[in-house]
């Protein structure tokens, strides 16, 4: 192997260019094979195509709850009581961890106006990801969280414990008065 | 046969490293070992088979997080795959060309080993694993076309696993521990996707006692002659052979490609696009391509066992073929006879291949006609496998035995630096 090593001193930048160019060559096609093994973990087309879910309002009675399944998580549907609105409003906001007026925790109907009796809300704890207790459940009449204890107010807003937002609102808008697609 | 220096830890802690967990220096003395200087390209499959096992084995772990082994949805995870998850149209034909590229590729490597006798002494053990390896393919890629649970995986499944119901006594015992039933059912789709995700681990396992059984005595070379001074025979596998594997293995993944992207179903078969149908057989069955051989030396015997064990006998006569054959003469290259009967033997294979494709009462060729029906007659499907099943078994019980008795080998070369550099000045 004696007449085949070393030809690298007489000319080092052509042979320099040459180990760069295959380095770079390399690294890009590794990374688009790689790409492809990644991203086959995203979610499928038909999964996304599972992005809607309608709801009837109307079979809610008040006082009531009911939870739908949107995009594999559970959407909290209530109907909340006028007192559950009235305690809702009368709280201070700038007292609250993060801070909403409960209108902004509502979506206008069809006619520009609130139905504040329906509250709709993804029902996913933003602690850890559990599904928070209903039905005037915690300290503030709204939800609790069985996992780390923390409590929500009727309007979703987290009030106590663990968890550093409220109840996440789904994308959602009324088809009429009592038809509403959520995603 | 290491002539090389070593490897030699510079840093501090490489000498720590390499006092408690010799990694780097397993890496070194793999990568710089001596390797004959005269490989030429029939050299780079193991190389090249080596990428395409990882490429199944990544492929086929991700389809596996999309595929369901049920009878009821086996069929439309795949098309599900195929249409619905990312870059699925990509990997699922990866997967399954990939099967075809394996074999193709195995093939060419057990060919290259026969003719340059690979298998003689000492590389036995290295054939033997060697062939371990290809029957684990067998059975892999096997249960692996099982899985997508069209017509066609069905009625092979089915036909395989009957293949043992020819044993006499127990036969029917066999195949009821099979299927786990009493026919092809879903028992056999869960207990096949099982076998199917962890002989390729084993197939791994094999390979690395492949290599370490090649890096006891070394490569073979093309001209058969043993290595007889490292420093002028040989060449350190890095760079001399990573350089030359590796621009053989970017040949060969673009065939590869080119298969995966614009003709993904050619090596299918379309039958396989019907969902399976335990009551309807399709009307013609046949394996994938890369069994047709076998299929055909199973159709060639007019006895159900006979057809079995002639089957599993052209396997299991590799196992003793560093014994049958007789010559000390390693390369055919200096063997003119052998070199004759070998290309025979290619030949064989490959209209074996042929036959097992075609119907057995088709023709190869027309000599004339039926006096009495009109029909064509000549030279069936059924008689040419007859005659190449028995010139397949011929040259490993008679011809390879009886020729390194009788035939006169050429002249070898005197060692692997003269052989190539025949022109060259000797210089020292």
């Amino acid at each position: 192997m004696a007449e085949t090593v070393s030809t690298s001193s007489e000319n080092p930048s052509r042979r320099d260019f040459i180990y760069i160019a295959t380095g770079a060559a390399g690294v890009v096609g590794a990374g688009l094979y790689a790409w492809p093994l990644i991203d086959q973990m995203n979610p499928a087309a038909d999964t996304k195509a599972l992005s809607t879910t309608e709801v009837d309002l109307s079979s809610v009675e008040e006082g009531q709850q009911i939870i739908v399944k949107w995009q594999g998580k559970p959407v909290f549907v209530r109907h909340r009581t006028q007192k559950e609105i009235d305690e809702a409003r009368a709280v201070d906001i700038t007292t609250l961890r993060d801070p909403a007026t409960d209108e902004q925790r509502l979506v206008v109907n069809g006619e520009g106006k609130y139905e504040p009796q329906y509250l709709i809300m993804i029902g996913i704890c933003t602690h850890l990801g559990c599904v928070p207790i209903g039905n005037n459940a915690g300290d503030y009449d709204g939800w609790f969280c069985p996992c780390h204890g923390s409590h929500y107010d009727t309007a979703g807003r987290i009030r106590k414990g663990p968890a550093p937002k409220n109840l996440v609102l789904p994308p959602y808008q009324y088809l009429n008065d009592t038809l509403v697609k959520i995603g | 046969m290491s002539g090389y220096p070593g490897y030699d830890p510079k840093s501090g802690f490489e000498k720590w490293l390499d006092a408690r967990l010799p990694i780097i220096r397993l890496g070194y003395d793999t990568f710089i070992f001596p390797t004959p200087r005269n490989l030429n390209y029939w050299w780079t499959f193991g190389g090249i088979l080596a990428v395409i096992l990882m490429s199944q084995i990544i492929t086929g772990i991700i389809l596996a997080m999309h595929y369901v082994p049920h009878v009821d949805l086996a069929f439309d995870s795949v098309q599900h795959i195929k249409r619905d998850v990312n870059f699925g149209w990509m990997l699922q034909p990866m997967h399954a060309v990939g099967a075809s590229m394996m074999f193709l590729a195995v093939y060419i490597h057990m060919f290259r080993g026969i003719y340059y006798g690979s298998y003689k002494s000492p590389r036995e053990v290295l054939w033997i694993v060697g062939v371990v390896i290809y029957l684990l393919m067998m059975a892999t890629g096997f249960m692996g076309y099982v899985l997508p649970w069209g017509q066609m995986s069905f009625w092979g499944a089915t036909v395989i696993t009957n293949l043992f119901s020819a044993f006499p006594l127990i036969g029917e015992s066999i195949t009821q521990w099979l299927w786990g039933g009493f026919a092809v059912d879903d028992p056999t789709l869960n207990r096949f996707f099982s076998l199917h995700f962890v002989l390729p681990f084993a197939i791994l396992g094999l390979v690395i006692l492949h290599v370490w059984a090649l890096h006891v005595p070394g490569n073979n070379n093309p001209t058969g002659v043993s290595v007889k001074n490292v420093d002028k025979d040989t060449l350190p596998f890095h760079p001399y052979y990573t350089v030359k594997d590796g621009f053989a293995i970017v040949v060969f993944l673009m065939v590869f490609v080119a298969f995966v992207f614009f003709m993904p179903d050619a090596l299918n078969h379309p039958d396989n696009y019907i969902r399976a149908n335990p009551l309807v057989t399709p009307p013609h069955i046949v394996p994938e391509w890369y069994y047709l051989p076998f299929y055909a030396m199973l159709r060639a015997v007019p006895n159900k066992l006979g057809g079995v064990i002639t089957m599993f006998g052209a396997i299991a006569v590799l196992f003793v073929l560093p014994w049958l054959d007789t010559s000390k003469v390693r390369s055919m290259r200096y063997r003119p006879l052998a070199k004759l009967f070998f290309i025979i033997f290619v030949l064989a294979c490959v209209g074996l291949g042929w036959a097992g494709a075609k119907s057995p009462t088709d023709l190869v060729f027309v000599t004339g006609t039926d006096a009495a029906t009109g029909a064509p007659t000549g030279l069936s499907f059924l008689w040419f496998a007859r005659i190449l099943t028995l010139y397949y078994y011929a040259f490993f019980v008679v011809i390879l035995p009886v020729l390194g008795l009788v035939e006169k080998p050429k002249d070898r070369p005197e060692s692997i630096e003269k052989s190539v550099l025949k022109s060259a000045p000797k210089e020292a």
